[in-house]
């Protein structure tokens, strides 16, 4: 009898947490998104899904700049995180371990702490800034803090361990005498990298992917203390609306919406890429 | 027990479901059990948060009081930088466990109004310990929604005679809380226009020039929704208070062709300070005890209300109603309305006391001391920041209190604005 019921024991723990710190709060959540009422008088269930559609409406410019951030943020960090990792992992030798704590080591000072610091590299008469108004190579009412830029820069600096890590998990992988195969076969460098590691570490870039976009995408620390007006993202949005204007139906709405958005963003994405080969490789 | 291939099935059950065939309990059905548990919590969860209590009642306060006594302890929840410090030690609270001997943990819990009420409020609405007896909340939207949900405890004014005595007229029985009833101030602030004189020539004096597109990206404004309406208004010579929607949707076009001018170059929340002191900003909206900190402290900024208004707030004491030694609270908020206590906190929160019998002390102070000393001390008590003019006065304003309806409305003209 005992190993009956074993199975379902082994998967109490973790299915409670599931349960209790997942599944629970997306229910209570759903119930919320379609009451109706205000913080004061108290909100009643009323399947008032026009909630839904008002939220898309008022901010759809947010979802699209939210989207076009992430979008922008994990092609850089793609372009900036696949040759640090594909240096540790084949020219890092016996350094490896250090390069990847050096990887690593801004995780131990506080994420905000991190983006406020650029506030003063990026100053407007600040150190960066200041050397190159006085030479003269960008105009004097220049500035970079409160722009796009700002914005996603602060984005692909904070996520690109993320992007480093999985990449050169799947390079690692790579075994070299697959590369060494290739020469033999008078394949040319680029040739091996295009038609056999590219592919081999495809894998690690798919779960970077999923580790950056994702959270790029509802991120608001960025946002609100590099952005200006005009950066508003949809994480700023949902914060406002709960914690700001108490209004916890338009907040559950617009959190479903977004969550519901990046889901079939994520699906169509692993479709496009062979779906079940990446996502077993990745889990391998 | 004999291995009939029904029993395999069973074991196999949780790992490696295949269809149904025979099993008593597959994954599936382990998880839908699940999911529907589930639903069913979060369906009984519906329409439950929030009940509006009736207009305040003087018996239900002698209710409250009547049972509760002095336990000797209090739990004190405040802002960053609001109360006199000497390295790790808070002098005015050492006085205060001297003279009552209650014994006060005191944390810098409140950032910010919205934050600290949504954290509160489920706690709260549960009727559970905040883990704070005394806590401070700026007159406003969350003020206003703690007090109409039956959230704070109605005070024993019996309780208070130095507030009674020495509160100054204007700090008592405000609009937004008549008679007390719930809070007394801690301290209390104007927002006006501060600016960099390295970058802009001559005095500033009206709020125009918040809109002056010589400052184009250089200009800085406040996040908050009650703050940009109230300056929007004065632009256009509307007083909040006697405002209506109308005047709002004004004020905001007002502010929408501020912004898309590109005159602002963000909406800022206490991180304005650093923004003006590194000269990303050359003028902007502003609070004025930063400013007279950041001027006590050397930097060449100036303060100014403009002439067609600027903002009054206060800082409210208030007792949630999970409290658990209020009356304790209550010592609190009547130690700190002696002149010399409020004095001491005068000093070093430099904002607005609401006792104005600090003024000749700190002057008394001033003449004894010297040097360096006695300049400050001066500065001080002469001070329009911290002792606003009638003249002043007189053109300050407080937030408008909206009632639910109006603050969906309210926040719906201004909110896009900033948060475009």
């Amino acid at each position: 009898m005992r190993r009956k019921i074993a199975p379902y024991l082994l998967i109490l723990p973790g299915g409670l947490w599931l349960v209790i710190f997942l599944v629970v709060p997306l229910v209570f959540m759903a119930s919320v998104s379609t009451q109706e009422g205000d913080v004061v008088n108290g909100f009643v269930q009323t399947f008032h899904l026009a909630n839904f559609t008002d939220a898309l409406v008022e901010y759809k410019t947010q979802f699209l700049r939210s989207a076009g951030y992430g979008l922008a943020g994990t092609l850089l960090t793609i372009a900036l995180a696949y040759p640090v990792a594909y240096w540790i992992a084949f020219k890092g030798g016996a350094r490896k371990s250090t390069y990847l704590l050096l990887v690593l080591l801004p995780f131990f000072v506080s994420f905000v702490l991190r983006t406020v610091s650029w506030k003063f590299l990026l100053a407007d008469d600040g150190i960066l800034l200041q050397p190159l108004k006085d030479l003269g190579l960008v105009p004097a009412g220049f500035h970079v803090l409160q722009t796009t830029v700002a914005v996603v820069g602060g984005l692909t600096y904070n996520y690109l361990p993320f992007m480093i890590l999985p990449i050169y998990v799947a390079l690692e992988r790579v075994d070299p005498r697959v590369v060494e195969a290739s020469y033999d076969l008078y394949s040319t460098a680029r040739d091996s990298f295009t038609k056999i590691v590219l592919p081999l570490s495809l894998p690690g870039v798919f779960a970077g992917v999923l580790m950056t976009f994702v959270p790029m995408t509802s991120d608001y620390v960025n946002a609100s203390i590099l952005g200006g007006p005009s950066n508003t993202m949809i994480g700023n949005i949902i914060q406002t609306e709960y914690l700001v204007n108490n209004d916890y139906p338009a907040g559950a709405a617009l959190s479903f919406t977004l969550m519901a958005a990046m889901l079939i963003g994520i699906f169509v994405y692993a479709k496009a890429l062979g779906t079940e080969n990446v996502l077993e490789a990745a889990a391998r | 027990m004999t291995n009939t291939p029904r029993d395999l099935a069973f074991l196999r059950g949780l790992t490696q479901s295949r269809g149904r065939t025979g099993s008593p309990i597959t994954r599936r059905d382990a998880l839908r059990v699940a999911g529907l548990s589930a639903a069913a919590l979060g369906l009984a969860a519906c329409g439950v948060q929030g009940k509006k209590v009736a207009a305040p009642q003087a018996s239900a306060a002698a209710g409250y009081w009547a049972d509760k006594k002095k336990t000797g302890t209090l739990r004190f929840a405040n802002w960053p930088l609001y109360i006199d410090k000497e390295g790790k030690k808070y002098p005015t609270l050492e006085k205060f466990t001297k003279d009552t001997g209650i014994k006060v943990t005191y944390q810098e819990a409140i950032q910010d109004n919205s934050t600290w009420f949504g954290k509160i409020q489920p706690q709260l609405s549960a009727g559970q310990d905040i883990g704070y007896d005394l806590m401070v909340m700026t007159n406003g939207i969350q003020l206003g929604r703690a007090i109409a949900l039956g959230y704070l405890v109605q005070l024993d004014h019996s309780k208070l005679p130095n507030f009674a005595a020495n509160a100054g007229a204007r700090y008592k029985n405000p609009t937004f809380d008549p008679n007390n009833t719930y809070t007394v101030p801690w301290q209390s602030g104007l927002t006006g226009i501060a600016y960099n004189p390295k970058y802009i020539d001559g005095d500033v004096t009206s709020i125009k020039e918040l809109w002056n597109p010589k400052y184009k990206g250089k200009v800085g404004m406040l996040l908050d929704s009650q703050e940009i309406a109230n300056f929007g208004m004065f632009l256009l010579g509307i007083d909040p208070d006697k405002s209506v929607q109308a005047d709002w949707e004004k004020a905001g076009v007002k502010l929408q062709e501020q912004r898309d001018a590109g005159i602002v170059r963000k909406y800022y929340e206490n991180d304005y300070v650093d923004a003006l002191v590194r000269g990303d900003i050359w003028i902007c909206m502003a609070w004025s005890g930063d400013i007279y900190q950041q001027v006590a402290e050397g930097q060449d900024l100036k303060f100014v209300v403009p002439d067609e208004g600027g903002n009054i707030w206060t800082d409210n004491m208030c007792i949630p109603k999970t409290a658990q030694n209020p009356v304790d609270a209550l010592a609190m908020m009547d130690f700190v309305y002696q002149p010399e206590v409020a004095a001491t906190l005068a000093k070093y929160i430099t904002y607005i006391t609401p006792v104005p019998a600090t003024q000749a002390l700190v002057k008394a102070e001033a003449d004894k001391a010297s040097g360096d000393e006695k300049k400050s001390l001066e500065l001080m008590a002469s001070s329009p920041l911290i002792y606003p003019s009638e003249a002043d006065m007189a053109k300050l304003r407080s937030y408008k209190t909206l009632t639910s309806a109006e603050e969906k409305v309210f926040e719906g003209i201004f909110q896009p604005i900033t948060q475009g």
